[in-house]
């Protein structure tokens, strides 16, 4: 029987070259993504073109039913979840002399909450069948802290505290509770930045001299998966190019 | 020394007093926050009036609500003057093994423990950047940085405590305002003593000094990270835990 990963936010940069190294892997793979992202069904198509025969669903992971919902539907179309790759986040980056309550809540709430609601939905099944994998996509920013992003910086920290609180809860229990910390990553959304920027701001920072890519990152989430994996528990896993060493 | 105006948040409680007294002792005012619903306002000033601190001003209020720190901050100031030092130490448990534990139970502890430093720290900043000079100082936990069993709400909200503590600090470094850490470990408190004894004790030897932390050995940091002399510090995690886990 091949393993069902969920990766929450699939479609996004990283979210896709995870849910790829995964299928590649032989897992049965399902993304999440925001209810009424218009780009799934193309995404889906590219990805069936390919070869690789995901399955997505909708979900907010802010919000708790609208997570059960999905992992019912996940269990019952495809299958109990043995992977959770908790990596749906937003950023909504502004110096905390400026962000509102609401910037600071949609992040907590998106990139922290989150957790909580998703993990729920697994964790007793995994305890039950004594296998299970459960990785946080957290931020170099979570450990460095970053001008501009107090909500992020508290919400991807949180996630570790988090991660090795529950990974003492489950360490007997063939589950494992991971944090990955990616620094700057070579998706869409870090390649928008101007040029310039990135070679006189970013690069610097970056002793490696270039933006990590995105099969990396699924390369350390897919070994955090495996079998072999299985006496890591309560790690954070720095994956930055060297930026920032704890 | 210059005298300063601190707000304490949980100011009430076992370390929170702690805090008072010592911030009092190097000479700062204190402006006391409380929960009208867990403390007893009259009570704790008749002890430190007892104990030879006057002058507390008290303000009442819960640190989840965005509104009620705003007007605990514009009650303290009126009486006490500009905020100077703020000291984020207010904190509750709801510990729960993440199979039990209840979505409104990780709720209260995210948003007492994390979202109310958005709330509180939001009503002084600014103003300690603009006068050029003001300390933050967020107390955090050891089940923070280290993880603890019943507690994945807890330390969710304590690790997120430090995320925020480094990102702000980044954000004011240059602007005279100093933003750090405290992770205690197992103090002294009223809440800690009333664990069994026997319980009480195997967390004693599990610390590698073998006693717990007393509270005013918090207050002290508190007092250090609120001074002059450590104006270079800043986006800190100070563990005062007696051994128990380092970084």
């Amino acid at each position: 029987m091949p393993r069902v990963a969920l990766v929450t936010g699939g479609t996004g940069g990283l979210g896709e070259a995870i849910c790829l190294k995964l299928a590649a892997l032989g897992y049965k793979v399902v993304a999440t993504y925001t209810q009424g992202n218009t780009r799934v069904h193309d995404w889906l198509q590219t990805m069936n073109n390919m070869g690789y025969g995901f399955k997505a669903y909708p979900c907010d992971v802010a919000d708790f039913d609208s997570c059960k919902h999905c992992v019912d539907v996940v269990a019952a179309e495809v299958g109990p979840v043995d992977v959770l790759v908790n990596n749906a986040g937003v950023t909504r980056d502004m110096t905390f002399r400026k962000m509102t309550k609401a910037d600071w809540d949609t992040v907590i709430h998106t990139n922290l909450d989150s957790v909580f609601n998703m993990t729920k939905q697994v964790l007793d099944g995994m305890v039950d069948r004594r296998w299970g994998r459960v990785v946080n996509v957290s931020s170099v920013n979570a450990q460095k802290g970053a001008f501009g992003q107090t909500n992020y910086s508290a919400a991807k920290a949180g996630m570790h505290g988090f991660t090795k609180a529950l990974a003492l809860e489950v360490a007997k229990s063939g589950v494992t509770v991971n944090t990955i910390s990616p620094g700057y990553i070579g998706t869409n959304m870090v390649t928008a930045i101007a040029q310039d920027i990135l070679d006189s701001k970013i690069l610097p920072q970056i002793p490696v001299g270039r933006l990590g890519k995105p099969e990396e990152i699924a390369g350390l989430v897919a070994y955090l998966a495996s079998d072999e994996a299985a006496f890591v528990t309560g790690a954070n896993i720095s994956i930055n190019g060297g930026q920032h060493m704890v | 020394m210059t005298q300063r105006v601190a707000l304490v948040t949980g100011a009430m409680g076992g370390i929170g007093t702690a805090i008072c007294q010592e911030l009092a002792k190097a000479g700062h005012k204190i402006v006391a926050a409380y929960h009208p619903q867990f403390d007893n306002k009259d009570e704790w000033l008749k002890e430190q009036e007892a104990a030879g601190f006057t002058g507390f001003v008290c303000v009442a209020g819960d640190v989840s609500s965005l509104e009620d720190c705003q007007r605990m901050v514009a009650e303290g100031e009126a009486a006490a003057g500009p905020i100077d030092i703020l000291i984020n130490n207010a904190g509750i448990t709801r510990d729960r093994m993440f199979a039990k534990m209840e979505r409104d139970q990780w709720d209260a502890v995210i948003s007492t423990n994390l979202t109310s430093l958005f709330n509180m720290t939001k009503q002084v900043s600014a103003k300690m950047a603009e006068r050029g000079w003001g300390r933050i100082v967020n107390i955090s936990s050891v089940n923070g940085v280290k993880g603890q069993a019943g507690q994945t709400n807890y330390s969710a909200a304590k690790a997120g405590v430090i995320g925020f503590t480094k990102a702000l600090a980044a954000e004011l470094a240059a602007k005279g305002v100093t933003v750090n850490a405290i992770t205690p470990g197992y103090i002294a408190t009223k809440m800690v003593m009333a664990i069994k004894p026997e319980i009480l004790q195997t967390i004693i030897d599990g610390v590698p000094m073998k006693r717990l932390g007393k509270p005013e050995e918090m207050g002290a940091a508190c007092v250090y990270l609120a001074s002059d002399l450590a104006g270079f510090m800043t986006g800190a995690t100070l563990n005062i835990n007696g051994g128990l886990y380092y970084q």
